[in-house]
C-alpha cells in the first residue's frame, strides 16, 4: 500500500474568506481589514462627480489609489438620485475587473437597492461582501435576499436594523444581531463566517443625554456578540463617532484611534477608516487621552463638557461660531486668506486697508494677497474640501475687498488687473432663470477670471456685440426652458457666419451633452462644449485658456464630441415609432362611467393675492435646494451626510434664518390665480375646456381648446402610448368631466431685494434669495394642488398627508406643467394665460420665449382621475408635427420651432 | 450501490480521458458529421464533435466502453460545448436539449452495463460543462475593456438548459470544468443551484479549473486560492484544475487546493505540453510517471487525463493509483 502517508489537512477554520484575483483570508491574526470607500458616491464628492460626468476613466484612478494606499477591500456605492445606479455600478465594476493591480482586492458592493447589489454581484469573479441587507423589510425579504447572495457566492455584511427600527442601544443592537444570526445560520445554513455586522457607530458628545453611551454600546455589543455568535466579523463607519467634533481634527483623530482601539480589542476586526483622520494610539497627550476616553467610555457624567472644554485649548483655531478671534493675532497675510477660505468679510476692509500701506501700487494687493488667498480657495474646492456655498462666500469677502480697493486703484491711472481670461455669461433671450448661472458666474470670477454678466433675456445680437466690444475670450449661455436650447442653436449659427473664433459653454438644466453634441457643435466652427457645474466650469476655461493646453484641449473636444455624436444618431436610430394613428389606436383606455368623476365645488376662477407664505414652510422640498449648490443627497439626511453635512447644515441655517425675515417682513408676495372648468376631449388629443360667464352659466358657444402631444415611441404589448387627453372623459361618451389650471408665484418684491444685496456685493444671499423663492413657488404649487384636491375640487376631502408623501407625489391627480415632459409646449402656457387672464390677474407674464415672469412661478394643469400620472413625452414624428400645427393653425415651421427639443431625428 | 463519496474516502478514482483526442482517430468527414438528418443544414458541422452523440452515437459508446475497460470510475459526457451558446456557431441552438439528453444516455447505458458486471467498482457518469466559447468578465475588444459579450444572465440560462437535459439523461454527476473566467463557473454553479432545488435532487457537483500558463492564474486574472475562494459557496463534491498544462506543471498549483480545500481534490492534466503541430507526445508511462508526484504528496482524491490521454494513458494511470491512499478527508466541519 501506500509509500508515504497522505498529508494530513489540518482543522479547517470557519475564516472569512474573500477574493479578488487574489485571496483575503481574515484569520484572528489578521490585522484590522480597512475597506477603502472613496469609490462610494457618497463619500467622495469627487467620486460622485466623476460617476455623473461619466468620466470613468478618472474614477478608476480613485480606486487604484485606494488599493495602493493599503484599501484591503474596496467598496463601491452608486446611490445618488441623479445616477442610474444599476448602469454605474456595472459599468464601473466591469472597468475595475479589467485592471488587474485594483481588481486583486474583494469588492463590497453597497447599495440600499437590492437590484444594483444584484446586478453587481452578475458581473464579479471573486467573492465580494454585500453591504448591506437588514430586517427592516421584514425577514421574508431578508431570507429571499440572504438566499441569493449565497447562491451568488458572497458574504453579507448584516445592519443591525430591524422593522421596528435601527438599533440604538445595547440591548437592540445584541437583539438584532441574535434574530439575524439565529435566521441565517440555523434557517437557512448561512456559513457564520460569511457574517459581517455592522453594529451601527453613531456620534457621541453631542450634548444629548441618550447619546453618551453610542460608543460604549457599540463596543459592548462587538464584544456580545464575538463571544456569542461564532464565527462572525464585526464591523462600521469610524468617522460617525467624532462627528460633532468637526473642525477639531486634533480631537477627532484621536477620538478615532480610542475608539477603535477599544472596539478593536472588542472584536471589531472590519472597518471603514480613513487612515489620513487617525492618530496612533500611543501619540495622543494623556490628558486629551483621558477627556477623550471619559467620552468614549462614558467614564464621567460630564466628561462631554469636560472635553468640549479642554479641546478648546488643544485646537489653537476653535470654531468661529464661538466667535473666537484668537486668528486676528496671526500675520496679515494668514488674516487674508483665513477670511477669504472662511467667508468672513468682517475684517476684510481692515486687512486690505493694511495690506495696500504695505505695497507700492493698490492693484499689488488684489494680484498679491487677495489672489494668494483666492488659489488656497481654489485649491481647496477642486481638491472637494470647500463646497460651492462656501465658495460663493468667499467670493463676497473677495468683492468687498476689491471695491474697497477700486477708488485707489482709478486714482493710480493705468492700471488693470490682469485676469485669467474674460468670459462672457448671458441667459438666452426669452429666458429669466440665472441661478446656475451666476453660480458659475461667482466661481469664475473667484478663480481670476474677468466676467461680463449680461444677465437675463439677452438678445443673441447684443451678446455678440458684447462680446466683440469686450474681446471676450470664451462666450457662457445658460438656460433652462426647452425653447432657450433654440436659441443657442441659433446664437451658434451667427457666431459661425459672423466669424467668431472664440468657444462657446453651454449649461443649464434643460442643456445636455448629447443636445450640445449633436444640436450646437455641428454649427460652429469653433469650440463648443457642454459645462453643467460650476466646479467643471474652472477647469473646462483652464484648459480652453491656458495657452500650453488650448489646442490640445479643443481637438480632443471636437473628437469627444464628434464621436458623441455619432454613437447618439447610431442609437436613436434603433428606436421605432408608431405613426400618430397607431398611437391614437393604442391609447389609455379607460372605462369611463360617471362614478369616476367628481363635479368640482367650486367652478370658475379664483384669484389670492397677499399670501402668507409662511403656511407653506411645511410643503418646501429641500432636496432641490441643495442640488442648486451642488450639494447632492436626500434632506434631512444630506445634513448629517458625512462629506457635505457640514456644509449643508450651515447651509440650511442660513436659508431657514432668511426664510423668517421672507415671512416676517414680507421680502416676497405670493400670488396664485386658478380656474376648475367642465371639458372633455374631442378628436383624441384635444381637450375642449367650456368657460362660464358666470357662477353656472357655461359659455358652450365659444370654447377653449387646449392641444395635447401623444407619445409615439413604439411600447410593450398592454403599454399605451399615453397623451394628457387621455386622462380627461372623450366628449363622445356623454359624461362630463372637468379640468383645471392655475399660475402660482412667489417671485414678487424679489427682484429688489437681489438688486440690494450686488449692490452690497453680497452674491451669496442674492441666489440664496432667488433659490428660496424658487422652492416657495413650488411649494405654493404643492399647497394649491392639496388645497384643490381636498376642497375648491374636493374629489379627495379625506386626504391628509405629510410632506414626505407630497414629494413623492403619493396622491390621486396631477398638476403637470406645460414645458415639461408630459407637455413640452411651451404654446400651451399663452392659452392657460387667456383662460385665467393671469397677467392682468396676477401680473406675471409670459417672455416671447414663454419663460415666466418673475422666475419663481409656476403654471399647469389639474387632472383628477385616478389613472392621471407624470410621463415623458418622447420623441414624436414628423406626422404629429404636421397634425398639431394644423389642429392649432399654425404654420408647420413654427410648430417646428417650439417642438423642435421632442422631434425625432430625420432618417 | 455506495455512494460516490463513500468510495472516495477509501479510495483514488479515476476520471477518463480525452474525447477529442479519440475522434480524431475517426477522421469523420464533413458527411459523417452531418448523418442523414442534417445533410441539408446551412452550415458547416465538421468539428462539433457534441453533434456527433446524434449523428454517431456508436463511436461515442465505444470511446467511452474503452475508458472503462481501461478502468476508469467516471466517465464524461460528450457534452464540453453543449450550450445553446456555443452551438450557436452552428445554428444549433435549438438542439441543445436533445445533445445533452443523448450523450447521457449514451455514456449512462454503457457505464451500467460495466457496473453490473462488477458491481464491486461502480462507474460513474459526469456531465461535462464546459465554460461556453464567450467569457462574462473580459472584454473581447482590446479598446473597451468595459464591454462585455455575455452576460450572467445569459450564462445562466444557457447552463440551466444543459443541467437539467443532463439530468434528464441521468448522469450520476455534473462537472463544471476548464473553468477560464469564474464568473462564467459561477453562473454555471448557479443554474445548477436553482436546477438542484426545482428538482430537490442532491446531485454531486465538481468543479475543476484551468491555469492558463505559469503565471499560476486562470485566463481571468485569478490565483488558485482565489479561484478555490470564488466557487466554494455551494456544496461540492471536488475542486480541481484541468487542461492547459502537463501533469507536473499542474502540481505546485493542486499544493494549494489540498491545503486548502474543504472538498476532494481532482487532477485532469494534459499529456504533457503540445508539440509544434499541436499534438501530445507524452506517454502513458511518462505521464503516470508524473501523476506519481501527486500521489506520493497526497494531493488527489480524483484523477484522470484531459487533451493528447487516451485509454492506454488511463490504464497506466488506474494501475498507479491502486497502491496510494487518496488525499484525507477528515476535515473538523
Amino acid at each position: 500500500m501506500a509509500h508515504n502517508q497522505p498529508q494530513t489537512i489540518k482543522n479547517f477554520k470557519r475564516y472569512l474568506r474573500l477574493s479578488g484575483l487574489e485571496p483575503l483570508v481574515v484569520t484572528p491574526e489578521s490585522n484590522f481589514i480597512n475597506v477603502g470607500e472613496r469609490t462610494n458616491v457618497s463619500g467622495s464628492r469627487k467620486f460622485l462627480r466623476l460617476i455623473k460626468e461619466g468620466n470613468f476613466t478618472e474614477a478608476l484612478e480613485i480606486a487604484r489609489h485606494q488599493v495602493e494606499g493599503g484599501a484591503q477591500v474596496i467598496d463601491v456605492n452608486m446611490d445618488d438620485g441623479l445616477i442610474d445606479g444599476k448602469e454605474a455600478m456595472v459599468r464601473f465594476l466591469n472597468l475595475v475587473i479589467a485592471e488587474p493591480d485594483i481588481a486583486r482586492v474583494p469588492i463590497m458592493i453597497d447599495s440600499s437597492k437590492w437590484e444594483i447589489i444584484e446586478a453587481g454581484l452578475q458581473v464579479v469573479q471573486g467573492k465580494c461582501v454585500v453591504n448591506s441587507i437588514s430586517l427592516k423589510e421584514g425577514e421574508e425579504e431578508f431570507i429571499r435576499q440572504a438566499r441569493l447572495i449565497r447562491r451568488y457566492g458572497a458574504a453579507v455584511i448584516v445592519m443591525a436594523f430591524d422593522d421596528v427600527g435601527q438599533a440604538d442601544n445595547y440591548d437592540r443592537r445584541i437583539e438584532i444581531a441574535k434574530r439575524s444570526y439565529d435566521i441565517l445560520v440555523n434557517e437557512i445554513k448561512f456559513p457564520p463566517e460569511d457574517i459581517i455586522f455592522d453594529l451601527n457607530i453613531f456620534p457621541v458628545a453631542t450634548g444629548m443625554e441618550e447619546h453618551k453611551r453610542n460608543a460604549l454600546d457599540f463596543i459592548e455589543a462587538t464584544s456580545w456578540v464575538r463571544q456569542n455568535l461564532p464565527y462572525c466579523s464585526v464591523s462600521g463607519g469610524v468617522s460617525n463617532v467624532s462627528f460633532s467634533f468637526r473642525g477639531n481634527t486634533v480631537v477627532r483623530e484621536a477620538m478615532h484611534s480610542v475608539f477603535l482601539y477599544h472596539a478593536i480589542r472588542a472584536g471589531m476586526n472590519i472597518g471603514i477608516v480613513n487612515p489620513a483622520l487617525l492618530e496612533v494610539y500611543d501619540d495622543i497627550p494623556k490628558d486629551l487621552l483621558e477627556h477623550v476616553e471619559d467620552v468614549i467610555l462614558n467614564r464621567r457624567p460630564d466628561a462631554t463638557e469636560r472635553l468640549l472644554a479642554f479641546a478648546e485649548t488643544v485646537s489653537g483655531k476653535a470654531r468661529e461660531r464661538k466667535t473666537d478671534l484668537s486668528w486676528r493675532e496671526s500675520p496679515l497675510q494668514e488674516r487674508i486668506t483665513r477670511a477669504l477660505v472662511k467667508g468672513i468679510d468682517q475684517f476684510i476692509e481692515t486687512d486690505v486697508e493694511e495690506a495696500r500701506q504695505n505695497v507700492d501700487k493698490p492693484i499689488q494687493v488684489i494680484e498679491g494677497h487677495l489672489m494668494k488667498g483666492m488659489n488656497v480657495v481654489g485649491d481647496l474646492f477642486g481638491s472637494g474640501k470647500m463646497f460651492l456655498p462656501q465658495v460663493v462666500k468667499s467670493a463676497r469677502v473677495m468683492k468687498k475687498a476689491v471695491a474697497y480697493l477700486l477708488p485707489y486703484i482709478e486714482a493710480d491711472k493705468d492700471e488693470r488687473t490682469k485676469s485669467a481670461g474674460k468670459i462672457l455669461l448671458a441667459t438666452v433671450k426669452g429666458d429669466v432663470h440665472d441661478i446656475g448661472k451666476n453660480i458659475v458666474s461667482v466661481v469664475l470670477a473667484c478663480n481670476n477670471y474677468e466676467i461680463v454678466d449680461l444677465g437675463v433675456m439677452v438678445p443673441p445680437e447684443k451678446i455678440l456685440q458684447k462680446a466683440r466690444e469686450e474681446q471676450v475670450d470664451l462666450i457662457g449661455l445658460s438656460g433652462l426652458i426647452t425653447p432657450s436650447l433654440d436659441e443657442m442653436v441659433f446664437l451658434a449659427k451667427e457666431m459661425e457666419r459672423q466669424e467668431f473664433s472664440v468657444p462657446l459653454l453651454i449649461g443649464g438644466a434643460t442643456t445636455s451633452k448629447a443636445h450640445t453634441a449633436v444640436k450646437i457643435a455641428p454649427h460652429y466652427q469653433g469650440t463648443v462644449v457642454h459645462v453643467n457645474d460650476a466646479s467643471r466650469a474652472v477647469t473646462v476655461a483652464a484648459d480652453l485658456l491656458r495657452t500650453e493646453t488650448a489646442a490640445a484641449y479643443k481637438d480632443k473636444l471636437k473628437k469627444e464630441y464628434g464621436d458623441f455624436r455619432v454613437k447618439f444618431l447610431d442609437r436613436s436610430r434603433t428606436k421605432s415609432y408608431l405613426t400618430l394613428n397607431e398611437a391614437r389606436v393604442n391609447k389609455l383606455k379607460i372605462d369611463w362611467t360617471p362614478e369616476m368623476i367628481s363635479k368640482p365645488n367650486n367652478l370658475g376662477i379664483q384669484v389670492w393675492k397677499d399670501m402668507d407664505l409662511s403656511i407653506l414652510d411645511a410643503y418646501i422640498d429641500w432636496t432641490p435646494f441643495f442640488r442648486s449648490w451642488d450639494l447632492h443627497g436626500k434632506f434631512p439626511a444630506i445634513l448629517t451626510d458625512p462629506v457635505v453635512g457640514e456644509q449643508a447644515t450651515e447651509l440650511y441655517q442660513d436659508a431657514l434664518t432668511m426664510l423668517k425675515s421672507i415671512y416676517q417682513e414680507k421680502w416676497l408676495e405670493g400670488r396664485a390665480v386658478f380656474g376648475l372648468f367642465p371639458a372633455n376631449t374631442v378628436d383624441d388629443d384635444d381637450m375642449e375646456v367650456i368657460q362660464l360667464k358666470s357662477p353656472g352659466e357655461p359659455d358652450t358657444e365659444s370654447p377653449v381648446v387646449f392641444h395635447t402631444l401623444r407619445q409615439q415611441l413604439a411600447k410593450k404589448q398592454g403599454v399605451p402610448n399615453l397623451a394628457l387627453a387621455d386622462f380627461l372623459a372623450p366628449k363622445e361618451t356623454g359624461i362630463q368631466d372637468y379640468i383645471g389650471c392655475f399660475c402660482v408665484t412667489a417671485g414678487f418684491g424679489s427682484a429688489e431685494k437681489v438688486k440690494a444685496f450686488e449692490a452690497a456685493h453680497d452674491d451669496y444671499n442674492a441666489i440664496l434669495l432667488k433659490a428660496l423663492a424658487d422652492r416657495l413657488a413650488e411649494a405654493f404649487a404643492e399647497y394649491l394642488h392639496e388645497q384643490i384636491r381636498i376642497k375648491y375640487w374636493g374629489y379627495a376631502p379625506e386626504e391628509s398627508m405629510n410632506s414626505d408623501e407630497l414629494i413623492k407625489e403619493a396622491y390621486t391627480g396631477i398638476r403637470p406643467a406645460p414645458g415639461y415632459p408630459a407637455c413640452p409646449d411651451h404654446l400651451e402656457k399663452q392659452t392657460i394665460w387667456d383662460l385665467l387672464d393671469v397677467e392682468e390677474q396676477i401680473g406675471v407674464t409670459l417672455t416671447e420665449n414663454l419663460a415666466m415672469w418673475p422666475a419663481a412661478s409656476v403654471s399647469g394643469y389639474y387632472f383628477a382621475h385616478a389613472e392621471a400620472r407624470y410621463f415623458g413625452l418622447g420623441k414624436i414624428k414628423e406626422d404629429q408635427l404636421a397634425d398639431y400645427a394644423r389642429r392649432k393653425g399654425i404654420s408647420k415651421a413654427e410648430a417646428r420651432k417650439w417642438l423642435a427639443p421632442n422631434l425625432a431625428e430625420q432618417e | 450501490m455506495q455512494s460516490i463519496q463513500d468510495i472516495l474516502e477509501e479510495r483514488i478514482l479515476v476520471l477518463d480521458g480525452a474525447m477529442g483526442t479519440m475522434l480524431q482517430q475517426y477522421q469523420f468527414t464533413e458527411q459523417d458529421y452531418r448523418g442523414s438528418r442534417f445533410k441539408d443544414w446551412e452550415l458547416a458541422l465538421q468539428g462539433n464533435n457534441d453533434l456527433l452523440s446524434l449523428t454517431q452515437p456508436d463511436a461515442i459508446a465505444a470511446i467511452h466502453r474503452q475508458y472503462l475497460e481501461a478502468g476508469a470510475d467516471i466517465i464524461e459526457t460528450n457534452t464540453f460545448s453543449a450550450t445553446s451558446i456555443a452551438m450557436a456557431d452552428y445554428g444549433m441552438e435549438d438542439l441543445v436539449t436533445e445533445m445533452n439528453r443523448e450523450s447521457a444516455k449514451i455514456a449512462k447505458r454503457v457505464a451500467m452495463e460495466f457496473s453490473s458486471q462488477n458491481p464491486e467498482k461502480p462507474r460513474f457518469v459526469a456531465g461535462s460543462i464546459g465554460p461556453t466559447n464567450k467569457t462574462a468578465s473580459m472584454s473581447p475588444d482590446v479598446n473597451d475593456p468595459g464591454f462585455r459579450a455575455i452576460s450572467f444572465e445569459e450564462l445562466r440560462i444557457a447552463y440551466r438548459e444543459q443541467v437539467e437535459a443532463l439530468i434528464e439523461g441521468g448522469v450520476d454527476l455534473l462537472l463544471v470544468e476548464t473553468v477560464f473566467d469564474t464568473l462564467n463557473a459561477k453562473a454555471a454553479l448557479f443554474a445548477i443551484a436553482e436546477v438542484k432545488e426545482k428538482l430537490a435532487l442532491d446531485i454531486p457537483v465538481m468543479v475543476s479549473g484551468t491555469i492558463t500558463d505559469a503565471s499560476g492564474r486562470t485566463l481571468s486574472g485569478q490565483t488558485a486560492e482565489a479561484f478555490l475562494i470564488s466557487i466554494s459557496h455551494l456544496p461540492l463534491l471536488s475542486v480541481g484544475f484541468n487542461c492547459a498544462l502537463g501533469a507536473s506543471q499542474l502540481t505546485p498549483y493542486l499544493h494549494v487546493l489540498a491545503n486548502k480545500s474543504l472538498h476532494a481534490v481532482s487532477a485532469h492534466p494534459n499529456a504533457g505540453l503540445p508539440n509544434a503541430f499541436g499534438g501530445y507526445d507524452q506517454t502513458p508511462e511518462e505521464m503516470a510517471e508524473q501523476i506519481k508526484e501527486y500521489l506520493e504528496k497526497g494531493l488527489v482524491n480524483i484523477v484522470g487525463g484531459c487533451c493528447g490521454s487516451t485509454p492506454e494513458h488511463i490504464r497506466a494511470i488506474v494501475e498507479l493509483v491502486k497502491d496510494y491512499k487518496p488525499r484525507s478527508l477528515y476535515v473538523n466541519r
